[in-house]
C-alpha cells in the first residue's frame, strides 16, 4: 500500500490512482477509505471494517458509477444496491439458475460471479428485457404457453431461454432441454417453457 | 462469505509478482468454484488476485500443438471450430460439465484447479483430510456413493470433478506453467496428484505458480473419439464414472488408443494397460471386454460405490463401442 499513499501525497485522489493503476489493490484501511464509504452513505460500521472499491457497471442500458465491497455478489449488488429485485437468489451456489442474467451478452449465474469481477461490464436482467409496456417475444411467449408454475425460478428460465435461442442451441426439444438443464427448477423437462423457446426461436430473430 | 483483499490484474508477469509477495494469494478467474467454497467457508483466502484481464483466451494451432490459453472459457473452447475439428473429445467432455451459465465463465485453468465436491470436504461440520489434514476421512465407512476406486489411500477417497480433464489426459496435453523466473512444463497427467498421504494437495502446481496454457499435440484420434458421462440424471450432475476413449483404426487394426476415467480416481485415471493391450487389435467386442476387464486391475469399493466395479468395465466397453461405431 505503500505506493497508494505515495501517489496521494502528490496530490491524486485515492480513485484516481485507482483508476490509472493496472492493479487495483484494496482494503488499505486509510481514514480516507472511511470517508469515501460515508459519502456513499454505507453503514459506518462496516465502513470502519471494510473499504469499498470501485465499480463502473451498466445494469439495463443504465450506467451506474458506484463501490462495493469485493465480497458482494453481483446477485446481491443487483438485488441490495440496485434493487432490481427481478433476479432471484435460488440456492445461492450456482446450482438452479434462478440468478441467471447477461453479461455482455453471455448468460452468468450472478451468484457466483463477484460484482468487482465486473467492471465495465453491460448486464441485462429481466428487468431490462421488455421495452416500456412491450413485452419481450421470451416473456410472451411464456405467458402464452404458461411457461411458469410458482414463478419464482421464471426470471432466470427467461434469461436462460433467450440465451440459448441467441447462441442457436435450439435444433431440437432435446437440446433446448440439454441448454435449460442449468435452470434446474422445472429443469428443461417442463414442456411449456420448451414450446415457448421453440415458438421464439421459429421467428428466427436475434433476441 | 469473510471479506478479503481483492485485487486486479492485467499480465501474467504482475499476476506472479503479486503472488510472489504473498504466497497465500489466490488467483481468481471464473471463480464459479472459488467463490461457491467461500460462501460455506470451506475456504477463506485473505486475498484474492483477479486475473480475468490477463490476455489468454487463444485458441490456436501453432505447428503440432493446439494451444488453449487458462484463461479460455470453457464455452469458447467446447464451441471453437479448430477444437471441434481437431479434438472433438474434448468439446464433448466440455459440453458434458455443468450448465451453460457456468461454462460460459469457468475457465480452463480453473477447471484444473477445481475443488472435489465430495459431501465431507464441503461441510465443515465433518472430518475431512483434504480440507483440514488430520482431522480424518469421512467419507470412509461414511456415505462414498460418489467416490473412488482406484488409487485411494486411508486419508482420502474423493475423485477430482472434473470431465474436461479426463479428457485432456487421454489427449496427451502438456500443461505450461510459469513462475516470476520463467516457464515450465509439465505433463497433464502429472499435473494432478494422488491422496497418499497429503490429500490436501490436489496437483502438482507450487505455491508460486500460474498456469498459463495447455499444448495437445494433433493426433488422428478425431474421427473415433467419445466422451462417455454416467450420472444420475440425464444433464448438469457429476459423473459417477465417465470414459474418454479414443481410437485411430488402420486396416481394420486398432494402430492408437487413448482411454481415460473420471469420476474413479483422485486425478483423471489414464488405461495405459488397457491402451497397450488394444494397440495392434481389432477392433471388436472380444477385445473391448479384455480391455476392460484388464483396466479394474487394484481396483477397490467401499460399500456405497461397489456398483462401480462393475459399471466401470461397461462403461469402458460401451465408450470403446460408440467411439468406434462413428463413421
Amino acid at each position: 500500500m505503500q505506493s497508494s499513499d505515495k501517489e496521494s501525497n502528490r496530490g491524486d485522489t485515492r480513485r484516481d490512482f485507482l483508476k490509472k493503476s493496472s492493479v487495483i489493490t484494496a482494503i488499505a484501511l486509510t481514514p480516507a477509505a472511511a470517508v469515501k464509504a460515508a459519502e456513499n452513505q454505507a453503514d459506518e460500521r462496516f465502513a470502519e471494517l471494510f473499504e469499498k472499491i470501485p465499480l463502473n457497471i451498466t445494469v439495463n442500458n443504465k450506467a451506474y458509477s458506484t463501490s462495493v465491497e469485493p465480497r458482494v455478489t453481483l446477485l446481491d449488488y443487483l438485488r441490495e444496491e440496485l434493487h432490481l429485485t427481478g433476479t432471484k437468489k435460488g440456492c445461492d451456489h450456482g446450482q438452479c439458475g434462478a440468478c441467471t442474467l447477461h453479461a455482455d451478452g453471455e448468460r452468468i449465474n450472478s451468484c457466483l460471479s463477484l460484482a468487482v469481477m465486473n467492471e465495465g461490464k453491460k448486464i441485462t436482467t429481466i428487468e431490462g428485457l421488455a421495452s416500456g409496456a412491450e413485452l419481450h417475444p421470451m416473456q410472451a411467449a411464456f405467458i402464452k404457453h404458461d411457461g411458469f408454475q410458482c414463478g419464482y425460478c421464471t426470471p432466470g428460465q427467461i434469461m436462460s431461454a433467450v440465451a440459448c435461442v441467441n447462441e442457436g442451441h435450439t435444433g431440437s426439444r432435446a437440446e433446448i432441454a440439454e441448454y435449460m438443464s442449468g435452470n434446474i427448477c422445472r429443469c428443461g423437462a417442463y414442456p411449456n417453457i420448451v414450446d415457448a423457446i421453440i415458438e421464439v426461436s421459429k421467428g428466427g430473430a436475434k433476441v | 462469505m469473510i471479506n478479503f483483499q481483492y485485487l486486479r490484474t492485467t499480465s501474467a508477469k504482475s499476476a506472479l509478482a503479486l503472488l510472489q509477495k504473498d504466497k497465500n494469494a489466490k488467483f481468481i478467474a471464473g471463480g464459479t468454484n472459488l467463490i461457491d467454497l467461500m460462501k460455506r467457508g470451506v475456504t477463506s483466502p485473505e486475498k484474492l488476485i483477479d486475473i480475468n484481464h490477463v490476455p489468454l483466451r487463444q485458441i490456436e494451432l501453432v505447428g503440432h500443438n493446439i494451444i488453449i490459453g487458462a484463461l479460455a472459457s470453457n464455452t469458447n473452447v467446447a464451441e471453437n471450430k479448430l477444437i471441434k475439428e481437431k479434438l472433438p473429445l474434448l468439446a464433448m467432455a466440455l459440453n458434458a460439465g455443468a450448465s451453460a451459465q457456468l461454462r460460459n465463465v469457468a475457465t480452463v485453468g480453473g477447471n484444473m484447479m477445481q475443488r472435489t465436491r465430495c459431501g465431507y470436504f464441503y461441510d465443515t461440520e465433518m472430518p475431512c483430510n483434504k480440507r483440514e489434514p488430520g482431522s480424518g476421512c469421512g467419507a470412509i465407512g461414511g456415505f462414498n456413493r460418489m467416490h473412488a476406486i482406484f488409487g485411494t489411500s486411508d486419508k482420502c477417497i474423493a475423485v477430482h470433478p472434473s470431465d474436461m480433464c479426463v479428457a485432456l489426459t487421454a489427449l496427451d496435453a502438456v500443461v505450461v506453467i510459469a513462475n516470476a523466473k520463467g516457464e515450465r512444463k509439465l505433463l497433464f497427467k502429472d499435473f494432478h496428484r494422488l491422496p497418499g498421504d497429503t490429500p490436501q494437495l490436489d496437483n502438482n502446481l507450487k505455491a508460486d505458480e500460474m498456469i498459463i496454457r495447455l499444448e495437445i499435440p494433433a493426433n488422428n484420434l478425431a474421427a473415433h473419439s467419445h466422451y462417455l458421462k454416467v450420472r444420475d440424471r440425464a444433464s448438469y450432475a457429476f459423473a459417477l464414472v465417465s470414459v474418454a476413449a479414443a481410437v485411430e483404426i488402420s486396416d481394420n487394426k486398432i494402430k492408437d488408443v487413448r482411454l481415460a476415467m473420471g469420476g474413479v480416481a483422485h486425478k483423471p485415471w489414464r488405461l495405459t494397460a488397457s491402451e497397450d493391450f488394444l494397440k495392434g487389435k481389432e477392433a471388436n467386442a472380444q477385445n473391448f471386454e479384455q480391455a476392460a476387464s484388464l483396466a479394474m486391475s487394484g481396483a477397490k469399493g467401499f460399500g456405497e460405490n461397489d456398483f462401480k466395479l462393475a459399471m466401470s468395465p461397461n462403461s469402458i466397453i460401451e465408450a470403446l463401442n460408440l467411439a468406434t461405431a462413428k463413421v
